[in-house]
């Protein structure tokens, strides 16, 4: 096994499912002979051909209705919105159609879609790059939104997505894209849809978190360890639906949960990780849910990224207030 | 002053180039002798029976719409040439992505009529299509069929299969982002694809002429590097041939076409509340009706003895009972389940899902 970057484990699952099923569409702009804007899809067309691997007109809500009607004739298709930013642009279609079309036609058709999207703050993007629009389509009953924190999970759930006859909304963040390398192995494997995973084990206190923010809840535990603090790290991966069963068994073995997520406070899937929380686990807390997240403006400035996006210390202090609460 | 290198409203006028093509004269005569339809008597005949079908079943659905028993309806009466004859240019195995408007088109393509009225009415069962029907139900929202057609189109093309998709939309649909996405994807992919832009000169009430300064909707079609052509849409041969000709065109290899075709509907724009009269007058409708694509049929068929008063109403009264045989079949559908409608949601049932199916079978059951 070979330690590798996120963004060549993405690869590795592209190139796995496009050699393993004909019907497997690679599209998007930028996506052919450029590779991607973060080279993705690197090799990919020259490998497959510009009919399975091809650039589109530069237009999301066309990407959309492409998808839409190729995924309706048969193939498995695998858009790529260049940066969830621009997904406004795309909205009617994902949410007004791709995410209904099961259900709209009574179960007679599916709809074997995974929209890929790089998102996500501290990478010093200009406007409507980095935003963390997950808790948009959260809300779309009838899609999965899968956030892969790791190379590992991000090939294994990025071919489980492909796989999926339903459809898939998979958010890669950009800050993990190469900022660290990990054992992946080589040929396909699948990491579940729908289901969590326990990042770290521990005993005091429960972190839920998915993306980007594990590592930094990772990072906190650690220090935590150190003051005598075991804290368990729960990484969601699939944040629509959420995997209530593991953040139940979590908070119902610590007694304590903070929830951590980059995107802003309101409505989004730390709210709702909180409710499950509060619906089905209230008599487990020993103390208050606390929650890490952004404030309420829209994305900052790239020079306030910093300050604006939550951190390790973040946590490690709201760990500590619910500890002592 | 030097000399002059540009001339805009030489340019403007330029753009509005676009003539309407007709064959058939209000009188029921073909206008060109050199042309002569490419459709046997029984064709002919099948056509025109196809569009007194449509106005008979426009009739019957207000009826019904009113007497509560069909729900959300959309009256038809007056596009018959537009929508009919377009259609009767595909063949079962194009793949239609209609409007709203657009029900008899997508009964001639194969929905039995019961599901039609299922879907009206807004019952699941009526949107369970067969594997082998190749169509999406009516779509509510403006435009965005066209950009799925041309996903549906580009996968004709890459399964090497010699059929089109065919979408409808109205004048008001054109000025969408998804209208002009739709027809340049298809364009740059050479997808074949038939758009087909029915304009009935108002966008629920916003007349034609708000919608865009393009004298046609067809020169829209420019852009894109597309053909675009305007036929008389009260015109049945010319709208089935135009529509052929696309379909032929596209289906060899050309890519796309836009057809836009000059209609109009008699009634309001929906049965839900909708007063044409606070936006139309009385002289144009008049001057529509005159238009009539039945009635001009009609004289042609009769002209050539190929149609007769009593044939009519004989036909007549066997598709009233075909209306009431599909009305009295949905009124005697099962309930709707909620647990059903959970189970759709995802091919594959997540565990929140599933709970929520367990709660809701439990309460049916009761």
């Amino acid at each position: 096994m070979a330690k590798k970057t996120m963004i060549k484990a993405i690869t590795e699952a592209l190139d796995e499912e496009l050699a393993r099923d004909e019907k497997v569409l690679v599209f998007g702009e930028d996506v052919g002979k450029n590779g991607g804007v973060f080279r993705a899809t690197e090799g990919l067309h020259e490998k497959y051909g510009n009919e399975r691997v091809f650039d589109t007109p530069l237009a999301e809500s066309g990407i959309g209705g492409l998808a839409a009607g190729l995924a309706l004739q048969g193939f498995r298709v695998v858009p790529e919105i260049q940066f969830f930013g621009f997904v406004y642009e795309a909205m009617d279609e994902i949410a007004g159609h791709i995410s209904r079309m099961h259900f709209r036609l009574g179960g007679t058709r599916k709809m074997p879609v995974t929209i890929r999207a790089p998102f996500g703050g501290g990478v010093h993007t200009p406007e409507l790059h980095a935003d963390s629009l997950e808790g948009l389509v959260a809300q779309m009953p009838g899609l999965r939104v899968v956030i892969p924190s790791n190379p590992y999970d991000a090939k294994g759930l990025l071919i489980s997505a492909i796989r999926s006859n339903d459809p898939v909304v998979f958010l890669e963040h950009m800050k993990l894209y190469r900022s660290f390398k990990e054992e992946v192995p080589e040929g396909a494997y699948t990491v579940p849809l729908d289901k969590a995973q326990v990042a770290l084990e521990g005993t005091d206190i429960s972190i839920i978190s998915y993306g980007a923010m594990v590592r930094e809840s990772l990072k906190a535990a650690q220090k935590l360890a150190k003051q005598g603090i075991k804290a368990e790290v729960v990484d969601l991966r699939t944040v629509s639906p959420i995997d209530e069963e593991t953040i139940l068994a979590s908070v119902k073995k610590t007694g304590r949960v903070v929830i951590v997520q980059e995107a802003q406070k309101q409505a989004g899937v730390g709210a709702q990780v909180a409710a499950s929380i509060a619906e089905k686990g209230i008599l487990y807390l020993e103390a208050p849910i606390g929650r890490i997240a952004a404030p309420n403006t829209p994305y900052p400035f790239s020079e306030a990224e910093s300050a604006w996006l939550p951190n390790k210390q973040d946590i490690i202090d709201k760990v500590k207030e619910n500890i002592n609460f | 002053m030097s000399k002059k290198i540009i001339d805009f409203e030489q340019l403007k006028e330029q753009c509005d180039e676009f003539e309407t093509i007709k064959l058939l004269s209000e009188e029921g005569k073909i206008i060109d002798p050199e042309w002569q339809p490419d459709l046997s008597d029984e064709e002919l005949i099948e056509l025109f029976k196809q569009m007194l079908w449509s106005r008979t079943l426009d009739t019957r659905s207000t009826k019904l719409n009113r007497q509560g028993r069909l729900g959300f309806y959309a009256p038809t009466a007056g596009e018959e040439a537009s929508q009919i004859a377009s259609n009767f240019a595909m063949e079962k195995e194009d793949f239609v992505l209609p409007a709203y408007r657009d029900v008899p088109q997508l009964v001639q393509h194969g929905l039995p009529l019961y599901k039609a009225f299922l879907w009206s009415r807004g019952h699941v069962d009526g949107n369970k299509y067969p594997a082998d029907f190749n169509a999406l139900p009516p779509q509510i929202i403006i435009g965005a069929q066209y950009v799925q057609a041309a996903g549906v189109a580009l996968g004709f093309k890459l399964k090497g299969q010699k059929n089109v998709a065919y979408t409808y939309t109205g004048d008001g649909g054109t000025s969408q982002g998804d209208f002009y996405e739709g027809i340049n994807f298809a364009g740059a992919f050479q997808a074949p694809a038939v758009f087909i832009v029915q304009n009935n000169g108002f966008a629920i009430s916003v007349p034609r002429e708000k919608q865009t300064a393009a004298k046609t909707l067809a020169q829209k079609a420019v852009a894109a590097g597309i053909p675009g052509v305007q036929v008389d849409g009260m015109d049945a041969l010319a709208v089935y041939e135009v529509t052929k000709a696309a379909r032929d065109f596209a289906i060899n290899g050309n890519g796309p076409v836009l057809i836009e075709t000059l209609t109009y509907r008699y009634g309001p724009h929906t049965l839900s509340g909708d007063d044409p009269k606070r936006y139309r007058t009385k002289e144009t409708d008049d001057f529509w009706r005159e238009k009539d694509p039945l009635v001009r049929m009609r004289k042609f068929l009769i002209a050539k003895d190929l149609w007769s008063q009593e044939q009519e109403e004989k036909y007549v009264e066997e598709v009233k009972t075909e209306i009431n045989e599909a009305i009295d079949k949905v009124e005697n559908m099962p309930q709707q389940k909620i647990s059903e409608y959970l189970k759709n949601t995802f091919e594959e049932v997540p565990a929140n899902i599933q709970a929520a199916v367990e709660y809701y079978e439990a309460k049916e059951a009761k």
